[in-house]
């Protein structure tokens, strides 16, 4: 039984395409150092011996951060990232978990989510000036953002839990008025990589209800890995066909722009943008952000070295497998923007955040000038760029 | 709902929270059934993710015992212990299961009366909240018997 479905994996993610060339395998992030990871390698064990007990209890299955620079690369287009997640939900149905940051705190707390009918305050950061609405065309994700800065509170220098009333700001300055649910719950995104359905069903079922309920048409996501999940994921999950559809900020924020309905204040700076997997590689939005960084007069924007589909890894994926050799690719991360003499890296992913603070923060193994630059939110940011309204 | 008795997973510490209970069931002083104890060595050892799976898995209320401060075993674990549930209780606040439903009690090895009295107020305060809203869960979410 196992074997087939194995081959069934093998056969959606066209793993079998697999040439051996090993370009997936060179532009790995993880392979810098983790000397024996592979992308290439994982998928051809499961071909040699496809058997789920043995391929989930391999800890590179789990070591993954299924950021996409392999299948992005790949000339024959294999899906490893799906590969790698068809395989976990394998594992987790043999009860094979990963190693979980904070001791699980984060899937705990998702789990509560999908399994309980919870009076949340989700809507606690939603007070005048800000106006947001009960119903309408346009809705708002606030995701888990809030959440995570309060778990992360003794952390400095994280300003993600401001990111919602930021979006809502920029909304709001742009004539619209969002609307928001209190009966939101977690996107599912992290139970879904850890192989999770269940939960991420039950998840997708909730989130679906409650945007119904709004009348929504658009659901605008500031997060990029909530992005992903409700573009990519919820169609295969979801009962009934989505009676939304799902957008980035950045590319409303673009189209705004364009027509004059946001205006910026002079805002003397240097920055570098870093391309989220989940934002870039996986659904391709790549310039709205960085059009939107142009037009803000006097913002310098600096590339780094590798952007766009080669854009360099924050290191961990769905709050698990965080080791000894994610801090070093955080540290190839930090050094390549420092490099940009840009004063400060922009992202949209508050995990990317959290997770190049805490390496900037711990004991690093490079001279501390080489790695010095904060990591900030580009929604936040944007925000604060906002010329005040008269 | 009028019998509810809350479940309540008292974390207490090797050196002060744990004698204590010994001491108050030693001298037959009561307290509430529900009163689930776990020994740990020290407060400082219990993770945020310990406490959230104890309500994943349906306790009323989660409780942290150990020494009073200054006086730790181990220098500052309850310290730790104090800073982790002060990070916590706002985010039970806002996923809605109550920043109520997480306590700290910095009791001496000897205080037993303190231990039971602390426990019937937590008790009583958890009865006042209801049960706990995500229901009580077997392993792997099956409902088990109480």
């Amino acid at each position: 039984m196992s074997e087939k479905v194995v081959k069934r994996i093998i056969q959606d993610t066209h793993a079998f395409d697999c040439v051996e060339c090993g370009k997936c395998t060179s532009v790995c992030p993880m392979t810098r150092h983790k000397k024996d990871f592979a992308p290439r390698l994982i998928v051809v064990k499961a071909m040699d011996s496809p058997s789920v007990e043995t391929l989930a209890r391999e800890r590179d299955l789990w070591a993954c951060t299924t950021c996409g620079t392999c299948s992005a690369m790949c000339p024959y287009k294999v899906d490893y990232t799906e590969f790698i997640r068809a395989m976990r939900a394998e594992g987790a149905l043999l009860d094979v978990t990963p190693d979980c940051s904070q001791g699980g705190l984060l899937h705990s707390m998702m789990r509560m989510m999908a399994k309980g009918e919870l009076v949340q305050d989700r809507l606690g950061w939603a007070k005048p000036p800000l106006r947001v609405a009960e119903k309408g065309d346009i809705y708002y994700f606030t995701g888990c953002s809030r959440h995570m800065a309060q778990v992360f509170e003794d952390r400095r220098g994280i300003d993600i839990g401001s990111v919602p009333a930021s979006a809502v700001r920029i909304m709001n300055a742009a004539g619209v008025v969002p609307a928001v649910s209190r009966n939101e719950v977690c996107c599912g995104h992290d139970l879904n990589w850890v192989g999770d359905e269940d939960n991420f069903a039950a998840l997708v079922d909730k989130n679906v209800a409650a945007i119904k309920a709004t009348g929504a048409k658009t659901v605008v996501f500031t997060c990029p890995e909530g992005l992903r999940t409700f573009s990519k994921d919820y169609p295969v999950v979801a009962q009934d066909e989505l009676p939304f559809k799902a957008v980035h900020i950045s590319e409303l924020l673009a189209g705004w722009i364009m027509e004059g309905r946001l205006r910026f204040k002079q805002t003397k700076m240097k920055v570098t943008y870093h391309d989220a997997c989940r934002l870039g590689r996986h659904m391709g939005v790549y310039d709205p952000p960085r059009e939107v960084l142009r037009a803000i007069p006097g913002l310098e924007l600096v590339e780094m070295e590798n952007i766009r589909e080669k854009c360099l890894c924050c290191g961990v994926s769905g709050w698990i497998s965080c080791d000894a050799d994610t801090k070093l690719l955080q540290m190839d991360k930090l050094m390549e923007a420092k490099r940009t003499g840009a004063e400060t890296m922009l992202s949209f992913c508050p995990k990317c955040q959290l997770h190049l603070n805490c390496a900037r923060a711990d004991n690093v193994p490079v001279e501390r000038a080489l790695i010095d630059i904060p990591v900030q939110d580009f929604t936040v940011f944007v925000a604060n760029a906002l010329e005040e309204s008269k | 709902m009028g019998d509810f008795q809350p479940s309540i997973i008292a974390f207490t510490c090797a050196w002060c929270g744990y004698p204590s209970a010994v001491l108050a069931g030693v001298n037959r002083i009561e307290y509430p059934t529900g009163v689930n104890i776990v020994r740990v060595m020290c407060t400082g050892m219990i993770e945020p993710a310990y406490i959230m799976r104890a309500l994943e898995y349906g306790a009323d209320g989660v409780v942290l015992v150990g020494c009073m401060m200054e006086n730790c075993h181990y220098m500052v674990g309850n310290k730790k212990a104090q800073e982790r549930a002060d990070t916590l209780r706002p985010l039970l606040d806002m996923m809605g299961i109550g920043a109520g439903r997480l306590r700290t009690e910095w009791i001496n090895a000897s205080e037993r009366v303190r231990f039971a009295a602390a426990m019937k107020d937590f008790s009583v305060a958890l009865k006042g909240l209801g049960p706990n809203p995500l229901g009580r869960l077997g392993e792997g979410g099956v409902e088990a018997g109480h």
